[in-house]
């Protein structure tokens, strides 16, 4: 029954909306609807008192509605429906008019046209709430375990978080060991904190949590279902190894004949075909490597048959003769396994550019490397145990020149946008580099430095006052082969000319995307993604951990690129979202949802193609829409699609959009 | 114009006289241009006292001690009170003034001011403490 007795709140969200539309003509006209018990003015309608207002109002005229003429829903539709329901007003009999963004804020030059619009937005608005049903929230089942995808800093630590609260949790790794870029680090800025040291600590706890279940060298292969009710298939990566033996002794790694480049010292140093992530590694498993173990490629090769073996032929089996435990089968054990989880958290973290995209700077010599294989050279982990050395001919450099910003602020040969961590790991490199060989010079060319974070600024500092770094302000324009060096030509704005240098390795500090795998998870959680593969949360400032998906969330560099501390801070921040969603029995959910008449309905399907949720079938029996409502986000593209009108979104039925349509355009 | 930096500007020589001279490290300068903008003589100058400490730090001192701006600098001390790391600018000035003289290098030439006769012996005195060995 359309409702007779609406009352209308406008607010003057102090100038905001006051300072342009005339607030006090607006109630008076509105005041005149016959439809209208009850409308006023307000200086701040979300307020306390002005929500008391709602509240008394509704009380006092008995209303049936409320519109409230303020901000986008986006921010106060909640504060007002939450006003209403104090008063034993159902929720959904209260809409927002946005006269602020819609009316105030543009038409700041005109107050005549934007009061006028101001009142043909309430209109509309009464127009379309008079035909609002009222209704009940929708409750939805929760299943209490988490996923995490990614097992680097942020992954690890959202883990930890949630399973210290008693909630099971599964992390899925695509690396053969957890820890991800951070565990490649040779020292952290600003404290030259050892990675290796206060992350094992994590990587262990990780793999000893009763309450983590633990996927290394696996994948996310599929994402059904809905927040709190997520079906996900794992595909476990074929490793040739029965890992449940492998105890991890290294002793096939000491005989293995064949090497590739290695995927943990990007391609700094190779790797035996079967190898072990890293000395470190969680879990510390050997793998083989299908691409270059000499027996599976033969193996391959009498399979497509292309060689054909002769008898009796001895092919290598090198490691598995070693093979104590007897853990190596060489049988292709890649496996799919289904778990069921309540929420998920991204955490596929970044990639950098590589250095071959630049050969303007260098990129095509093989002395010319990204800040993060240096970190490789840096590391006393690493291939050349901390003493870098050039990957050409193994000679310590006696100088080494930094190129900031290498596609970063470049929105024409990179990304436009800052990566944020590279001014503040470039200084450390520098540090280290002065560490490690004293009489290097060391050469720095930036655009600026950026050192925003606790104790930043103070690092640059000591870089420049005490270890002797050379500074240069102004990008690189080319790096060239000159005898045995590298010959760097940049500018030095601030004397205003071009500075040239010679040296023996270029490190360049390229841009930070999103990881390459990322597209595709997202794709198969439906959450947004950016051009740079950064995942896109709801709300820059106020939800940078939510995605548009109900039960999925983001955490670290996935987002963008940031650094260790935020990393690990917003991992806490994703487990406690996660925490507060699974800590309820049953999860409450906006009933704004579509709806299917089947007395008018065809069954055409048109409506189940335009789903990107996957939440309508067709029931074979009746031969009609069913919309499954834990599902449906209630976006109405099946509503926009449907011949017929038999699929319609609820309290936003197709009477009543035409008609607020044509109050808008004043079709009276 | 184009500049070769040949070896590590901490090890040149000549920029190490300097620091020693004046007592000031100048690879702290971080180039935030305030010495500059405050500088009431350096509208007169050739290069600005944020570009001497940038000169400095890329190892050219002979752009310096060919440079106006170390004998133009009036020692007001302005910019030493003002340097957020605590630079003593008018000391590296001095420094510089320092390196030339001390190879016997008149900056000015008694006789050869005008109207000496004119002027107050004070104005003398301190041209001599400060252009001459």
């Amino acid at each position: 029954m359309a409702m007779k007795r609406i009352g209308v709140f406008i607010c003057h969200c102090g100038r905001n909306i006051a300072g342009t539309v005339d607030v006090k003509r607006v109630a008076e006209e509105i005041g005149k609807r016959e439809d209208v018990a009850f409308s006023t003015t307000y200086v701040f309608m979300c307020s306390q008192p002005g929500q008391k207002l709602i509240e008394d109002s509704v009380k006092k005229y008995n209303l049936d509605g409320v519109v409230v003429a303020n901000c986008s829903p986006t921010l106060h539709e909640k504060t007002m429906r939450n006003a209403a329901a104090r008063a034993g007003l159902n929720p959904y009999r209260v809409e927002i008019a946005n006269i602020r963004e819609w009316a105030a804020w543009p038409h700041e030059d005109n107050p005549d046209a934007a009061t006028r619009k101001a009142i043909r937005i309430i209109n509309a608005t009464i127009e379309k709430l008079k035909a609002n049903a009222s209704l009940e929230p929708i409750e939805v089942p929760v299943i209490r375990r988490a996923l995490v995808i990614g097992g680097g800093v942020a992954g690890m630590q959202a883990a930890l978080d949630i399973a210290d609260s008693g909630i099971e949790t599964i992390l899925v790794e695509k690396e053969a060991t957890i820890g991800g870029n951070m565990f490649r680090l040779s020292e952290t800025f600003p404290t030259l904190d050892c990675p290796q040291c206060i992350l094992t600590p994590k990587m262990n706890d990780v793999a000893a949590h009763p309450n983590i279940k633990l996927y290394t060298y696996s994948e996310v292969e599929d994402v059904e279902g809905f927040m709190g009710n997520f079906k996900v298939k794992i595909k476990k990566k074929a490793t040739f190894v029965d890992w449940d033996k492998c105890t991890g002794c290294g002793e096939c790694l000491r005989v293995c004949p064949a090497h590739a480049d290695s995927e943990f010292d990007l391609k700094m140093a190779k790797r035996t075909s079967i190898y072990i992530a890293n000395e470190q590694a969680v879990p510390l498993k050997a793998l083989i490597d299908e691409n270059s173990c000499i027996r599976l490629q033969f193996e391959k090769k009498v399979k497509e048959g292309k060689i054909k073996p002769k008898k009796n032929v001895k092919i290598c089996s090198k490691c598995a003769d070693v093979c104590e435990p007897n853990a190596i089968h060489f049988q292709n054990n890649e496996e799919i396994v289904e778990e069921e989880v309540g929420a998920i958290i991204v955490a596929t973290g970044y990639e950098v550019m590589p250095a071959e995209a630049f050969p303007e700077l260098g990129g095509k010599y093989p002395d010319v490397i990204t800040s993060l294989q240096f970190e490789r050279l840096l590391a006393p982990s690493g291939p050349t145990a901390g003493i870098p050395r050039r990957p050409s001919d193994g000679k310590v450099p006696e100088s080494i020149a930094f190129v900031h910003c290498v596609g970063s602020r470049d929105p024409q040969n990179g990304v436009p946008y800052c990566s944020r961590i590279c001014c503040m790991y470039t200084i450390k490199q520098a540090m280290l580099v002065k560490h490690a060989m004293h009489d290097a010079a060391v050469y720095d060319f930036y655009i600026d430095i950026r050192s925003n974070g606790k104790g930043y600024e103070e690092f640059y500092h000591r870089a420049k006052e005490e270890y002797g770094v050379n500074f240069i302000r102004g990008k690189v324009s080319k790096v060239y082969k000159v005898g045995d060096k590298y010959r760097v030509q940049g500018v030095d704005t601030l004397t205003g000319r071009i500075v040239e240098v010679d040296v023996d390795m270029v490190v360049l500090a390229t841009a930070a995307k999103g990881s390459s795998t990322v597209k595709e998870i997202a794709k198969k959680l439906r959450i947004p993604y950016d051009e740079w593969g950064w995942l896109k949360e709801t709300h820059l400032k106020l939800k940078p951990l939510e995605t548009p998906v109900g039960g999925v969330f983001i955490a670290g560099a996935a987002q963008f690129i940031k650094d260790i501390t935020d990393s690990v801070s917003q991992g806490s921040g994703a487990a406690a979202k996660v925490m507060a969603l699974l800590s309820k029995p049953e999860l409450e959910k906006e009933p704004l949802l579509a709806k299917v008449d089947p007395e008018i309905c065809a069954g055409c399907g048109r409506c189940k193609d335009q789903c990107a949720y996957d939440a309508i079938t067709i029931d074979p029996v009746r031969h009609v829409s069913v919309v499954n409502e834990a599902l449906c986000e209630g976006c109405g593209a099946c509503s926009a699609n449907c011949p017929t009108t038999a699929i319609q979104v609820v309290n936003f039925k197709k009477g009543q959009v035409v008609r607020a349509i044509d109050v808008l355009a004043e079709v009276f | 114009m184009k500049y070769t930096i040949k070896k590590d500007p901490h090890e040149d020589e000549r920029v190490q006289k300097i620091i020693e001279i004046s007592g000031q490290n100048i690879f702290s300068c971080y180039q935030c241009g305030r010495c500059s903008s405050g500088c009431p003589m350096a509208e007169f100058m050739d290069v600005l006292p944020n570009q001497v400490f940038m000169f400095l730090q890329e190892g050219d001192v002979d752009t310096l001690l060919n440079a106006k701006t170390p004998w133009i600098c009036a020692a007001c001390f302005t910019c030493t009170v003002r340097c957020p790391v605590g630079l003593d600018l008018a000391a590296v000035m001095e420094a510089i003034r320092e390196l030339q003289l001390r190879k016997n290098y008149d900056y000015v030439d008694p006789y050869k001011v005008e109207d000496r006769e004119e002027l107050p012996p004070i104005a003398m005195v301190s041209n001599f403490r400060k252009f001459t060995p």
